[in-house]
């Protein structure tokens, strides 16, 4: 914070600004000035007092600055850190699957639900500006589906999660996934109280995704490279992809999978029960 | 463009707080906003322009803070800030498995009427 002032600007910081005035603080000089804020003022004459100490721009030493330190997303967050709590006490391991349009975490999640069969009972919440077709795909794989159609929204929030919930029945549920709206950016700032996010990237979505889209690749826990049996069509790079998904996500184990051959999707279902079993052991009020 | 919900929650916050403080004008909102927040400032100020008018808010000044991406690297026990998001220290070359900073999506002050 800005020692002069006090007005959370370090020096230095660039700053975007917009409104009148904002030429007097674009350069972060100080027209304010901090001692006069936040005093008594229990001075008995009227109004009409010189302010004589602050000519230059009246009226500043009439304002007095609010410390915040708001999240701005603070009851979404809320909202998602009840839904977690669900979900964990009730053993749910919970994935949220995110991509941009067209990767193919629909066709994905189908096989995914029937090549693990009866070894996880799974349902899914779907997110989609509009139609509920891929709701309708969905539910070829025999699994409970939700479709959530967001209108204009372009990323699902907790309280969307929470009330699709509500539409099924979670009693010896073991995975939910959630496919999140088709979009690399606004979805990355809302926590739905998912365990894990998985984030797809396809042989045709080009081997610099993770670089140009770096807010959502770095809160993967898994990077799935999707539609392998298209690589060469593509002519996907995939040492430079793997590379590229290192740098912003070194923490994130990578599945390099086809949905419409089927390989690489053993490893994947393997892994979900693993994990499913760490969520059904784990102690519900464990941070 | 979520932007413009973020900054309907930031200004529902703020108005909050000023009538909260008694005051009748808010004369600066300003957010702090992470690199890797996966919001953009300028979309920001498009939208507090669009839905500040008619608010205690009206002709304010929106200042936002770009907070860069720090990671902490256990290795070398210090922080450095990525200026590409990569995760690796620029020293020692080891993935930072820890990002200190660069997420924030916060309103941090404002300045309103003195009551």
């Amino acid at each position: 914070m800005c020692e002069d002032c006090g007005c959370g600007l370090p020096a230095g910081i660039p700053v975007t600004v917009s409104g009148p005035g904002h030429q007097d603080h674009g350069e972060h000089e100080h027209q304010h000035h901090g001692h006069d804020h936040g005093h008594g003022h229990d001075h008995d004459h009227g109004h009409d007092h010189p302010h004589h100490h602050h000519p230059s721009e009246p009226g500043a030493e009439e304002r007095q600055t609010l410390d915040l330190r708001h999240a701005i997303l603070e009851k979404n967050d809320r909202l998602a850190e009840r839904n977690r709590g669900f979900f964990r006490a009730r053993g749910i391991l919970v994935i949220n699957v995110l991509s941009s349009p067209g990767s193919g975490k629909t066709t994905l999640i189908g096989e995914t639900i029937r090549r693990l069969g009866k070894r996880l009972k799974t349902a899914v919440i779907v997110g989609d500006l509009a139609t509920d077709n891929d709701a309708r795909r969905l539910r070829e794989s025999g699994a409970p589906v939700v479709q959530i159609n967001t209108g204009t929204v372009c990323h699902l929030e907790a309280d969307m999660v929470a009330r699709a919930v509500k539409q099924l029945d979670t009693v010896g549920l073991d995975l939910l996934i959630i496919e999140n709206v088709g979009n690399l950016v606004c979805p990355a700032s809302y926590d739905l109280g998912e365990d894990l996010r998985v984030v797809l990237l396809s042989v045709a979505d080009g081997e610099d995704k993770p670089l140009k889209y770096p807010p959502m690749f770095h809160l993967a826990g898994v990077v799935i490279v999707s539609k392998l049996d298209l690589d060469r069509a593509c002519d996907f790079q995939r040492e430079a992809a793997t590379a590229n998904i290192r740098h912003i996500a070194p923490h994130a184990r990578l599945f390099e999978l086809s949905a419409k051959t089927g390989a690489g999707l053993d490893d994947w279902c393997d892994y979900l029960v693993k994990q499913h079993e760490a969520v059904k052991h784990r102690d519900p009020l464990a941070s | 463009m979520h932007e413009l919900s973020i900054m309907q929650s930031a200004l529902h916050q703020a108005l909050r707080e000023a009538r909260l403080a008694g005051a009748a004008r808010v004369h600066e909102i300003r957010l702090r906003i992470g690199v890797l927040s996966g919001v953009v400032p300028d979309a920001l100020q498009f939208a507090f322009e669009a839905i500040t008018p008619g608010t205690a808010a009206e002709g304010a000044l929106l200042t936002i803070e770009e907070v860069p991406a720090r990671f902490w690297c256990a290795a070398c026990r210090r922080e450095f800030v990525s200026e590409n998001f990569y995760a690796e220290c620029p020293d020692c070359g080891v993935p930072s498995g820890e990002l200190r900073a660069g997420r924030e999506l916060e309103l941090s002050s404002m300045e309103v009427d003195h009551v």
